[in-house]
């Protein structure tokens, strides 16, 4: 029969001891946290995507009044282009250097006497720098040849505004940014390494170090033990989720949906890794074979999952090797709940998850030996 | 009329090849120590696991406190208590909540400032187990063992690895459990330890018990008879051989005469004091358990009285 109290009290000893070990601690939740501040400020950092683009103009006048500075209008409105980032070099640089000293590669130059011809309609260029392998040359030509396009129809007239314009959006309704994909990845992340890692270690070294023989003199049994620890792993998990989403909220600004669905998602994944880590401890032999057995188990599913990086960038047949990665199937799923609102979706995930952990634990307690014959 | 706790016949455990515990009989009476002793390899954990119920016999019948240790497990567990070799535990815990924790398990109300006075253990109540001495470890382990208040207690190699003053204080520890009436399954390859605190030994080599009973029906049984040991030359063996019907043998510069009865020993002397050979100090001799040990067993005692094992081949 199964005990609540033994679980209960089993509980009580295995998280007090996981809370004094600082290591497991970093681990649980500290680790979580500083991946997404790391992978977040990579991909969505302050630049909020514009391209650092160097500027020198040489058209310093002297104007007659500021109407005739156009040269300055011109970098105004580059600037209000929303895709680059001005950097502005003095005018007594030079320029080509200039780029040179800095590493860049972006760069536009504006004559001297740029104002006075475009008054008077004479021809004149802007110079722009580029680098052709990076991408960032096509954006930047293409916001400059913008500006120059906007800039020619106000020759011809003044008062004109553009007929054909952008509405810039997303799928989801509200604006969904890199780190809005990002987090329910790392979420899945941290529900794959915690439990996984921590329970291929406990089990072999238990079994290594006679614990389990020990506790097999006591009245606990192995679903009780195995269950406390899954209760463990479903807290910490879902303590690290919640830090996870503010961070990444309040850091970031990310735009997630938390609702109800989240729930079974936490606590059919560390209730799987958590068997499986126990699985993997107890058919090995020891915990050197153990820990090797489960980083090969592991690793492929951190990358391939579609943790770090979505797997529509990636080949058809990793593809479909993600498609046998139960991590996988959480991360689709909290990114179903999370970012597209896609309940129906959600479901079908939860179904083959559950299944999955059904199986996971079910054998890792059958074969899960206390004693030996 | 009460029946012994444990009760074992014709037990046998083979492993592939290997005999680890090959036909042993025994019981083992209430409120008694008793000991089994041998070198590392000669079957004794294999023995006590099986009656611990943590492994499957081979053949024979075994029944401890009226249970098969194997298929009542659960049952019996609750009734006994065990220190397994090598124990060990989680690492951060300290020997009061380790109590606290079991006497949860257990479902029973344990005081555990109680227990661990038992056991000596006052002074590191509140000290990580990983902090704790080899010594103190091991008092954790009986901690545990007395959290069910069994009755009956197996303590696999308690003092191994232990330093002589921590093996003294466990030492204390069980001869307090006698004391309040406990049956003590033990094992040791320590034959000081034996000695000291068991009422019968059995002595097992190769999966075999080799001898049983108090040490000194063993040493009556198993070793030689009492002899006078002189101090004096190789001719006055001589001549004790010559002018007495008594068995003499000399070695190094002592004369040992094999006494049939105590009387032997004055003919003995009255045949050196008629010599004109000088002679020095007497004195008698038995066989001690480490005489005895080394020509039953196929070990070694070191200096230190732990047994050194020759060739170890099969399974402990």
């Amino acid at each position: 029969m199964i005990s609540v109290k033994r679980i209960a009290s089993d509980l009580k000893v295995f998280s007090r001891g996981y809370l004094r070990n600082k290591f497991g601690l970093f681990f649980g939740l500290v680790f979580p946290v500083m991946l997404i501040l790391i992978f977040g400020a990579i991909f969505s950092g302050d630049s909020s995507g514009k391209i650092n683009l160097y500027i020198q103009n040489q058209d310093t006048g002297p104007f007659s009044n500021p109407q005739m500075d156009i040269a300055t209008q011109f970098v105004n409105t580059l600037n209000n282009s929303g895709t680059v980032f001005l950097v502005s070099v003095n005018a007594s640089e030079n320029f080509s250097d200039y780029l040179a000293d800095n590493s860049a590669s972006d760069g536009v130059l504006i004559p001297h006497g740029f104002s006075e011809a475009y008054l008077s309609g004479q021809q004149v260029n802007v110079t722009v720098y580029g680098n052709p392998t990076a991408s960032t040359s096509g954006i930047i030509s293409g916001t400059v040849s913008g500006v120059i396009t906007f800039f020619n129809l106000k020759y011809f007239n003044p008062n004109a505004s553009p007929i054909i314009g952008i509405t810039p959006t997303t799928v989801n309704t509200e604006q969904t940014q890199y780190v809005d994909f990002l987090i329910p990845g790392l979420i899945g992340f941290s529900i794959l390494i915690s439990p996984m890692f921590s329970l291929v270690n406990i089990s072999s070294e238990y079994k290594k170090t006679k614990l389990f023989k020990q506790l097999s003199l006591t009245p606990l049994t192995k679903m009780e033990w195995l269950a406390s620890k899954v209760i463990w792993y479903i807290a910490l998990s879902t303590l690290s989720f919640l830090l996870m989403v503010a961070v990444g909220i309040f850091a970031f600004g990310a735009h997630i949906t938390l609702n109800i669905w989240l729930i079974p998602f936490l606590i059919l994944g560390p209730m799987l890794f958590a068997s499986l880590g126990m699985l993997v401890g107890t058919i090995t032999k020891n915990p050197e074979t153990a820990g090797i057995i489960g980083n090969i188990v592991t690793f492929p599913m951190m990358f391939l999952s579609g943790t770090f990086f979505p797997i529509s960038t990636m080949p058809q047949y990793l593809q479909d090797i993600a498609h046998i990665m139960p991590l996988f199937y959480i991360i689709e799923g909290l990114n179903n709940v999370m970012v597209y609102a896609n309940f129906d979706g959600a479901l079908i995930d939860l179904v083959v998850v559950g299944v999955i952990t059904a199986v996971i634990f079910l054998a890792a307690i059958k074969l899960f030996k206390w004693r030996e014959d | 009329m009460s029946i012994n706790p444990i009760e074992i016949s014709s037990l046998k455990k083979y492993y592939d090849n290997i005999k680890a515990v090959d036909e042993i009989t025994f019981s083992v009476k209430p409120g008694e120590i008793f000991g089994l002793l041998g070198p590392n390899g000669a079957g004794k954990t294999t023995t006590i696991e099986i009656m611990e119920g943590l492994r499957k016999r081979g053949a024979g019948d075994v029944k401890v406190i009226g249970l098969d240790p194997w298929k009542d497990g659960h049952k019996l567990h609750k009734k006994i208590g065990v220190i397994p070799q090598d124990f060990t535990f989680f690492e951060k815990i300290t020997p009061r909540e380790a109590i606290i924790y079991y006497a949860n398990l257990f479902d029973v109300k344990a005081n555990p400032d109680q227990i661990l006075k038992d056991v000596l253990l006052e002074d590191s109540a509140n000290v990580f187990f990983e902090n704790l001495s080899g010594g103190q470890k091991q008092k954790t382990g009986l901690a545990l063992a007395l959290v069910n208040s069994p009755e009956l207690l197996f303590l696999d190699e308690p003092t191994t690895g232990l330093d002589p003053n921590a093996r003294r204080a466990i030492w204390k520890v069980i001869k307090g459990l006698k004391a309040k009436g406990k049956t003590i399954i033990l094992t040791t390859h320590y034959l000081d330890e034996a000695q000291q605190l068991s009422d019968r030994v059995a002595i097992m080599d190769h999966g075999k018990i080799v001898a049983m009973g108090t040490v000194d029906k063993i040493i009556e049984e198993h070793g030689s008879k009492e002899r006078l040991e002189i101090v004096g030359s190789k001719e006055l063996a001589n001549y004790i051989t010559e002018n007495t019907d008594l068995a003499v043998n000399y070695h190094q510069g002592i004369i040992s005469v094999n006494l049939k009865q105590k009387i032997d020993a004055l003919a003995a002397l009255a045949a050196a004091e008629q010599s004109s050979f000088n002679w020095g100090e007497i004195h008698t001799r038995r066989d001690s358990l480490d005489d005895v040990f080394i020509k039953l067993v196929s070990g070694k005692v070191d200096e230190s009285g732990e047994i050194i094992v020759e060739n170890n081949n099969s399974n402990n």
